[in-house]
């Protein structure tokens, strides 16, 4: 479904992604790990080209993806990003930060619109705050609103970009019991994380990112137990035993 | 002392002619620089050069001429390209028109103070570069340009008194114009400089109200 070939990025003259190569398939998720600056959340801003790149290619479906083309409106709203610091409309409510995709972008009415925000907050389990302001919500359901938003464009995939990296540890939980449970429904995601436990049990494969370049991928299970690349195994040394 | 109160029954109601010609020069002239500071804003933050560069460019032009000399232009300068315009409609014109470029320099710092996350949040879900101005942007660069925008108001209200200076019988003209008759300046400047005054209070007390609101 995402097809990447080559991707290579600069930012100036620092040469971020070297010639990465990946594929996700249809109700695949996979996790993209690595070490800070290593270009993870670059390749999926480049995704839904928030980004420009500099060479290679990507294709969402057959669709050539290009931060210029008038196309990439349409892939946004069939791929869906859900950011670390959660990016909510402070001006408007939950409700209206939930359908203002499908009401203003996809030209949705607004009463279905509505009743499908509804059913998107109760499963994640913030039914009640439907008229809250995002300044009243903690960050973890502030997250769990941007999930919903996420997923009120009925999106065919969705990116999400160290969901859990500016919440407070308690707070994680919630947030990937969430996507856990999207992952369940058979839904497309791309998840550039630091949590090496969800990757573990959520994701089909991981992708290890260094240097630019996918340095390993595999099943999350082979992968993050039985590492073969020695970066790979010093960066997962270092993550899950920091002491 | 009676003396005192009988000049000031005497010249208030000219005076007062004179605030309400005030109020209008500034209003009308705070409508026009508010549409095309907007216009000049928006251009500056569209990304398109040429339309950014054109707005840069007019925003400096008009910065670096005095109001007067601009309410000169107008009054006396055009009638010799076939534009002959009111002393009123030349003051509105010619403030609004300088003021334009503050107005500019104001919403433009409010839109690029507003998170660069909301524009990203926007684009991902789709949005193009109008709808998420409208939507996304501009309703929170309101909140943020408000408050120097009353500032603006206070200044446009007090620099109305240059329309003076083109025959615009406004607060200022009518003071002068009393006192030059009646040679009583004392009592009559300090009236018009106390119904300036009574004017800007309101937008006083509304900045301050606004930055009260916006602090955390």
């Amino acid at each position: 479904m995402i097809e990447i070939h080559g991707l290579q990025k600069f930012f100036g003259t620092h040469h971020v992604l070297k010639g990465v190569d990946a594929s996700v398939a249809k109700g695949e998720v996979v996790c993209i790990i690595g070490p800070s600056g290593s270009g993870k959340s670059t390749i999926l801003r480049c995704i839904n080209g928030l980004e420009s790149y500099s060479g290679g290619t990507i294709d969402i479906d057959g669709v050539h993806v290009d931060h210029q083309a008038p196309s990439i409106k349409l892939i946004r709203t069939e791929v869906a990003m859900v950011f670390q610091r959660f990016n909510l409309f402070p001006h408007r409510s939950v409700l209206e930060n939930i359908i203002e995709g499908p009401v203003f972008v996809k030209g949705e009415p607004r009463a279905g619109a509505i009743d499908h925000a509804k059913e998107l907050l109760a499963s994640v389990g913030l039914a009640e705050k439907i008229d809250a302001r995002p300044s009243q919500l903690s960050g973890g359901q502030q997250q769990r609103v941007a999930i919903a938003r996420a997923l009120a464009m009925n999106p065919k995939a969705i990116l999400f970009d160290e969901p859990t990296s500016a919440l407070d540890p308690e707070l994680v939980g919630d947030v990937l019991d969430v996507m856990r449970k999207l992952a369940e429904t058979g839904m497309t995601m791309v998840v550039v994380t630091h949590e090496m436990q969800f990757a573990r049990e959520v994701a089909d494969r991981v992708l290890f990112i260094d240097g630019g370049v996918v340095a390993e991928q595999g099943a999350s299970a082979e992968l993050l137990g039985n590492p073969q690349h020695p970066r790979t195994q010093d960066f997962l040394r270092r993550v899950l035993h920091p002491m | 002392m009676l003396v005192l109160l009988e000049r000031i029954r005497e010249y208030f109601p000219i005076l007062l002619q004179g605030a309400w010609l005030t109020i209008l020069v500034t209003l009308g002239s705070l409508a026009l620089s508010t549409v095309l500071g907007m216009v000049w804003a928006v251009m500056r933050v569209s990304g398109i050069r040429w339309l950014a560069n054109i707005a840069t460019t007019i925003v400096n032009l008009l910065r670096g001429i005095p109001i007067i000399v601009l309410l000169f232009f107008l009054y006396f300068v055009m009638p010799d390209f076939g534009l002959s315009l009111s002393a009123m409609q030349a003051s509105i014109l010619g403030l609004g028109i300088a003021y334009s470029a503050y107005q500019s320099e104001n919403f433009r710092a409010g839109i690029e103070a507003v998170d660069h996350g909301q524009v990203e949040a926007a684009r991902a879900m789709g949005m193009g570069w109008p709808l998420m101005m409208r939507r996304v942007v501009l309703p929170q660069a309101v909140k943020i340009v408000l408050p120097p925008y009353g500032n603006i108001m206070i200044m446009m209200l007090k620099d109305s008194s240059q329309a003076s200076t083109i025959t615009v019988a406004e607060l200022a003209l009518q003071g002068k114009l009393i006192a030059t008759s009646t040679f009583q300046n004392a009592t009559v400047f300090s009236m018009v400089a106390v119904m300036y005054l009574v004017m800007c209070v309101p937008l006083i007390l509304f900045v301050r109200h606004l930055e009260k609101r916006n602090k955390p």
